[in-house]
Formats: structure tokens, sequence, C-alpha cells
């Protein structure tokens, strides 16, 4: 990575004239087509297709419930097996698991497809590196672990297991419940959001930059482009095996916080 | 810090939309998509995992549970055959020894039958010869008296025809020679 960075960098420190680093514009797709005065863009044809991959296999893998599972049910059931057990019935608890699995289920798949799509050839776009769509998502997760804490420990009940800590003397209360509400009710849709689209976001420039910059390095900068530009290729490739590796992580901790939020709504201690 | 990043960003290249702000058309369009999808898991995809999942636990643990009664029944029978095996031996040893007292006491009858039997036999073995000697005896005292009177009369010429006269002889002629015989057998 050092080599190709400073190989690039003098490239980008010219400025005028020479190579254009990609930047945010890079993310403002034209619309596909119009439906009305609405351009229908690229990510938003993402967000259906995931939805319909997504639901498409797991409605297919769940359809034939056999004992001895086929192929097909048999990657349904591991799948779906790893978010019913690893974040529902370990995090949230056997007790209250079930009413949420609908929802864990296909927010872990449903990120995790938008996410890959980044790196699927001839998409190579990830969704979520549109702002407005994970914030959605991140409203959703907020809305969720509120009004389950709410329900279950009524408004006041469910404040006071949010800020108030336990084990800590009443002196500290005026410091710590503006600080534990800030930081339970106010920030935690806000750092969700934020780290899946700052994620998807950075990793896409990345690629797009090793790859222009590459691009560049070969056309206009003689015989150390000649060498740096395919240089640039490859760590365009290694990047994109990261970006995969990044994509699952940051689907899986989306879900993982949603779980774990919930856990703490349905917490009886704080 | 971050907004300074995006806001450098955007300064440099112009009129751009700042990538942070939200178009609200995706907003609305991924809680749609999503609410969809989680409705969708919730009616078809969800409901059926669970239940496989429970069915299929359900046959393991009803297969365990019948494996367990079965073995349960074999070990019983397992017992019940041991028992009677068992019980089987030791009738047959009660047997064996029953047997084996009968038939020392059928043979112990036995030789004491064949000891009754021959014994009896011999009994009347000697009783018979006794009989025998006996007439003989007789059948000889009466021959040697005939003989005998019959050779003196003819020596003596004396008739010995009357009955009390020839008694008298013969009983003289036997005293005679039983005291010869007595005397060393010489006339």
């Amino acid at each position: 990575m050092n080599v190709a960075a400073t190989a690039v960098r003098p490239v980008l420190a010219e400025g005028t004239g020479g190579f254009e680093a990609p930047g945010p514009g890079i993310f403002d797709l034209p619309p596909v087509f119009s439906v009305g005065s609405v351009g229908v863009t690229k990510p938003m044809l993402q967000l259906l297709l995931a939805a319909l991959l997504v639901f498409g296999f797991f409605y297919l893998a769940a359809r034939s419930r056999s004992m001895v599972p086929g192929k097909l049910q048999y990657a349904g059931e591991s799948a779906y097996g790893f978010v019913r057990n690893g974040l529902g019935r370990d995090i949230i608890g056997s007790h209250d698991y079930q009413r949420f699995m609908p929802y864990l289920a296909a927010l872990f798949f449903f990120v995790l497809v938008n996410n890959l799509f980044a790196t699927i050839p001839f998409i190579e776009f990830p969704t979520f590196s549109r702002a407005g769509m994970a914030y959605a998502l991140a409203a959703v997760s907020w809305l969720v672990y509120n009004a389950v804490g709410i329900s279950k420990h009524g408004l006041l009940g469910y404040l006071k297991l949010q800020t108030v800590p336990t084990g800590v003397s009443k002196v500290m209360y005026p410091l710590l419940i503006p600080l534990e509400f800030f930081s339970n009710i106010v920030v935690r849709p806000v750092t969700l959001a934020l780290r899946l689209f700052a994620n998807m976001f950075a990793g896409h420039l990345l690629l797009v930059l090793f790859s222009t910059g590459g691009l560049y390095l070969l056309q206009h900068e003689g015989v150390i482009g000649a060498i740096a530009g395919p240089l640039a290729w490859v760590m365009t490739i290694a990047v994109g095996f990261l970006e995969v590796l990044v994509q699952v992580l940051q689907a899986y901790v989306f879900a993982l916080l949603n779980a774990m939020y919930i856990s703490g709504a349905l917490a009886d201690e704080h | 810090m971050l907004q300074s990043i995006v806001v450098r960003a955007a300064e440099a290249h112009g009129e751009e939309h700042n990538p942070l702000l939200p178009e609200w058309i995706e907003v609305i369009l991924a809680l749609v998509v999503f609410g969809l999808l989680v409705l969708a898991f919730r009616r078809w995809v969800v409901p059926n995992f669970e239940k496989t999942y429970a069915e299929r636990t359900s046959a393991i643990e009803g297969g365990l549970k019948a494996a367990e009664t079965k073995q349960a029944e074999a070990d019983q029978k397992l017992a019940e055959l041991d028992r009677q095996l068992s019980e089987a031996r030791h009738d047959a040893a009660r047997i064996r020894e029953e047997a084996r007292e009968q038939g020392a006491a059928i043979v112990s009858e036995m030789r004491e039958q064949a000891q009754a039997e021959s014994s009896r036999i011999v009994e009347h073995g000697k009783a018979q010869i006794e009989a025998e000697r006996q007439q003989a005896v007789a059948s000889l005292r009466t021959e040697v008296g005939t003989l005998a009177t019959g050779l003196a009369s003819r020596i003596v010429g004396e008739s010995l025809d009357d009955e009390a006269r020839q008694r008298r002889v013969v009983e003289r002629f036997l005293s005679d020679l039983e005291s010869s015989n007595g005397a060393g057998g010489v006339r």
C-alpha cells in the first residue's frame, strides 16, 4: 500500500491539469430512468434487487421444510441459523429472541447483499454509500430498540434503565445521566448509520482512486508510470479483497449492534 | 472533522451534493423496501425455518426416546433370558442329581434282588439234593435189606419170609455191619 500511495501522491500534488482524483461526485450517479419527475438511480435499483435476492433465496430455501435438507435448504438453514443462534439466541437471549428474528435476519442479509454489490462485477457500487439509505436503516434500528424498551419498562422505566447507571454514587448523577442519555439514545443511530455509510463510501472511493490513478499513471507518466500503474492495479485487487472483508464485517456489526441494543433495552438491570 | 473533510472535498470539486446529506427519496425507498422484506421474512421465511427446526428437534428426540425404550425392552428381555437360562441350568443339575440317585438306588435294588434270587436258587438246589439223597438212602436201605435177606436165606436155607423174623435178622445184620465198621471194618 505504501508503494502505491507514494506513487500516487506526486501525481495528486501536481494538481492543475494533471490527475483529477475521484471525489464525492462519483457517488452521484445519473438516473437510469425516470418515473414521472423522480429519477430512478442505480443504488435504488440495487436496493430492490438485494431485497428480491434475499427474499427469493430464503423463500425457496425455507419452503421445502424437509427433515433431511437438500443443498438449498441446508444453505438457507445454515445462513439463517448463523443469525438466529449467533445474534438472536446468544445476545438477546432464548426467552425473547424469536420475535426479533424476522427483523434481524432480514437486516443482516439485506445489508450484506447490498454491501457485497460493491464488489460484484458489473454492479460494483455499494448501496449504503448513499447516506440516506444508511440513515433509513439506522432510524428503523433506533425505533425498534426504543420501542421494545418502552413497551417492556414503560417510558420512565426505560429512560431510567438507559440513563441511570447502577453502582455509582448519586453525586455523579448530574454528570452521568445526560452523558448516558446522549450516548444511549442520541448517538447510537448516528454512529450506526455513519459507520456503515463511511465504510462503504471510503472503500469504494479507495477502489476508484487506485484503478483510475493506475490508468492515469500508465497513460501519462512514462517509464515510472509504466511500473507504478500496474502496481496500483495490483493494489486495487488487494484492496478489493480487503473491502469484501469490510463489507461482510459491517453487515455483521450492524446486525450485532442491533441485537445488542435490543438486548440492552430488554434487560432488567443496566 | 469529518464534516471539514467533506467540505474541503466539496470545495475542490465545486458544486457537488454533500454525501452526508440524504436524498429523501432514498430514505423513503429504503424504509419501504426494508419494511417489506421484514414483513416477507415474518410471513414466509422465519416461521418455516423455525417449524422445520422444531420438527427436526422433536423427531430426533422422539427417535432417541424410541431407542431408549427399545434398549430398555432389550435389557429386560436379556435379563429374563438370563434368569431362564440359570433356572434351566439349575433344573438340569437337579434332574441329573436325581437321576444319579435313582440309578444308584436301582442298581442296589437289582443287586439285592439278584442276591436274593441266587440264594433262593442255592437253597432250592440244596433242598433238592438233600431230598434226593434221603430218597436214595431209603431206597438203598430197602434194596440192601432185600438183597441181604435173599442172600442170607440162600446161605442159611432158612426162610426168612416171616416178617418179624426177617426184620430182626436185617436189624441184627446191619448193627453187626455198623459195629464191624466201627471196629475197623474187619469182620
